[in-house]
């Protein structure tokens, strides 16, 4: 599914540089559930950002979905973005003045795909984390587990071949992030490769597979005991399975 | 998707709406300042005539003072207006498709309800083809016909607010009215008529209102009617009677003609040639052959209706609305520099650059659209302003549908404008860095 091979980023200043992957190599396989770990400054977020094609990288190759993506343009990473790639982040990023319907609608809006279409996938998503009901509200009128739920909807009304999360349980709490955590577990049942960068070792103990980052280069790179080798084909809540096949 | 960014252009413009109204104001108050000033000189500079403005020629014959031009400042323009003499004569030759003579008078308009005071209205003295070759629109009846341009019979064409004020507006074609002690005979009504600017009377005022009625020509002895207009002379007679008047070198006509074309102008010029050929045999025309014939454009040029002052004051409200853009830039900068993180947020979701910038050039279109609405209430209140400081007539000030459209459009292309570098700056911004701290 991903594949980076000798991928470095340095960030340069007048004065300095940061460099925050060293030739880091690393593929991630189609269907996996995969933790990133690591300390502040480990390259975590630079890490997410290359993978979802948000940041360019200084050299090495990036093979996505078997496409080699450091050859695209700035539209072409848009596109591949938009279709291929779902992200949630730690402070969920909803819009603030659009309701639940409209947030959701944001990247299928972008893939210029048909009204009706839209519609059935909008409601589809809303009804997986549960909110079908809150479609009209504005998100200052969720808690915030809710609202973290509406962007995994977000993320996943496009059915994604890869989930990239960054923190998404940092600003909750306990019961609203095993709540989370649950729907992301759900979501890759179904087939969809998600890539998580957490502090809390609980969580990341739950992935298939944990990744040790530090100062931008793989530390460990292991399996955990809930790793499952093939993931269900089967619809959340009875519902057609929102994301793609491994 | 034009519609999904209008969309989202309200609801951008409603999140920050001290931001919205004061980019709005700027915009408006650019507009408004500058469409004023352009409708003016919009309406100064428009043909009055289009129809037939490269037919209609006024003419010009230099009769002045052997020893100094008419215009010490060009002197190569020949007087502006003819003697009463060489018009007439003009007049009898009749060379051209359709001229006329004519001067501005007034005259003493007698009651006709004794409850009712006399009063002075402005009368344009004319021959018979003026109402023809202006086209001039007749509510009730026509001018009067060739004849009465050597009978001088008592008659007279009321303009429409004069016909109100006599006749409550009614037909009063066949109707009777007393000036100066002769009855006169009402022979038509001209519909509203206000050719702006007042291209068959420049010298007297581009921008007067056209006169309250029409009478003919020929009246001009009967009644001893002498010009309330501009009057010149240059050379010292004795006048002690009317007759000598007229027969004397002082220029106070106007005289425009018809051809049937531009082309017959060269021909019509060498009449006049020949004319004045003639007339320094007699030991007139002293000066150098300058005859000219001047179309309705060229002669509006020739008395700089529209005034260079209008064209500076024009161009100092255009340079007040790019220092309303300026202010519009840094506005939309920060609005945009604000929105970074939406647009981060937007980008990591799929949208490219194309699409975010169109978006954003889409809200600032909007915003220029609503201050250019704005921005007509404003030029209408200081075209009212301008109606009211300057007495103009009506219709000078009137902003016609194509000045509304301009002024929306210069709205909106000179908001995009000012929002393209705005727009260009926050779709640079990498999506990273926002997407973290949102």
């Amino acid at each position: 599914m991903l594949q980076m091979k000798q991928i470095r980023k340095i960030y340069r200043t007048e004065l300095v540089e940061t460099h925050a992957l060293r030739e880091m190599t690393l593929a991630v396989n189609k269907g996996e559930f995969v933790a990133i770990t690591g300390s502040s400054g480990s390259g975590k977020t630079t890490f997410l950002n290359i993978a979802g094609l948000l940041e360019s990288f200084d050299s090495g190759n990036y093979i996505l979905d078997g496409e080699d993506v450091s050859r695209l343009n700035d539209d072409d990473r848009s596109i591949y973005r938009n279709q291929k790639i779902g992200f949630i982040f730690q402070s969920f990023n909803l819009l603030p003045d659009l309701n639940l319907f409209e947030n959701i609608d944001v990247p299928l809006r972008y893939r210029r795909l048909g009204k009706a279409d839209r519609k059935q996938r909008i409601e589809h998503a809303l009804e997986t984390v549960g909110l079908a009901s809150r479609m009209k509200h504005i998100p200052a009128q969720l808690s915030g587990g809710q609202q973290q739920r509406v962007a995994i909807a977000r993320a996943i009304a496009g059915n994604p071949r890869l989930l990239l999360a960054d923190e998404p349980t940092g600003n909750l709490d306990t019961g609203m992030a095993h709540q989370v955590m649950e729907l992301l577990e759900e979501i890759h049942a179904h087939g969809t490769t998600i890539v998580m960068v957490t502090h809390d070792p609980e969580l990341a103990a739950r992935a298939g597979r944990n990744i040790h980052l530090k100062d931008g280069c793989v530390l460990e790179d292991e399996l955990t005991d809930t790793q499952e080798d093939i993931p269900q084909v089967q619809g959340l809540n009875g519902h057609e399975p929102l994301v793609a096949q491994a | 998707m034009f519609k999904y960014n209008i969309k989202l252009a309200f609801k951008s413009m409603r999140r920050n709406p001290a931001m919205t109204a004061l980019m709005v104001a700027a915009i408006a108050v650019g507009i408004g300042v500058s469409m004023t000033t352009l409708t003016v000189f919009y309406m100064m500079s428009s043909n009055p005539i289009p129809e037939k403005s490269d037919v209609l020629f006024a003419v010009t014959m230099d009769s002045w003072n052997p020893l100094r031009p008419f215009d010490e400042d060009e002197p190569e323009r020949a007087p502006h207006q003819l003697t009463f003499h060489d018009a007439e004569r003009l007049l009898a030759l009749a060379e051209a498709k359709r001229q006329t003579a004519m001067f501005e008078s007034s005259l003493i308009i007698e009651p006709l309800n004794d409850d009712d005071l006399p009063f002075e209205a402005g009368a344009r003295v004319a021959s018979s083809d003026f109402f023809t070759m202006f086209n001039v629109p007749f509510l009730y009846g026509s001018g009067w016909d060739k004849s009465t341009d050597s009978s001088a019979d008592p008659v007279v064409v009321l303009g429409k607010e004069l016909n109100e004020r006599l006749f409550g507006g009614e037909d009063s074609v066949g109707k009777s009215l007393t000036m100066q002690g002769i009855r006169f005979r009402v022979l038509g009504v001209t519909d509203h008529w206000e050719p702006t600017p007042r291209f068959y009377d420049p010298i007297n005022g581009g921008f007067q209102e056209v006169n309250d009625m029409f009478i003919p020509y020929s009246l001009t002895r009967v009644l001893e009617l002498r010009s309330e207009g501009s009057d010149w002379g240059w050379k010292s007679e004795d006048i002690t009677s009317f007759e000598q008047w007229l027969n004397s070198e002082n220029v106070w006509v106007q005289y425009f003609i018809e051809l049937d074309g531009a082309r017959d102008r060269d021909e019509y010029v060498s009449h006049l040639d020949a004319y004045v050929g003639e007339q320094k045999k007699l030991g007139r025309f002293e000066r150098p052959m300058n005859n000219n014939i001047y179309n309705v454009e060229e002669w509006m040029a020739y008395h700089e209706v529209v005034a260079n002052d209008s064209k500076v004051l024009v161009g100092l409200s255009f340079l007040f609305l790019v220092v309303c853009l300026l202010s519009t830039i840094a506005l939309t900068l920060t609005k945009f520099v604000g929105k970074k993180a939406e647009t981060s947020l937007r980008r990591a979701l799929g949208a490219s650059r194309k699409m975010i910038f169109k978006q954003q050039i889409v809200e600032v279109g909007m915003i220029g659209f609503t201050g250019g609405l704005i921005g007509l209430s404003l030029a209408a209140l200081g075209l009212v302003g301008i109606e009211y400081i300057y007495e103009a007539p009506g219709g000078l000030v009137k902003m016609d549908w194509i000045m509304v459209m301009t002024a929306i459009a210069v709205a909106v292309i000179s908001s995009i404008i000012a929002g393209l570098y705005p727009a260009w700056r926050v779709c640079r911004i990498p999506p990273a860095t926002q997407l973290k701290t949102q």
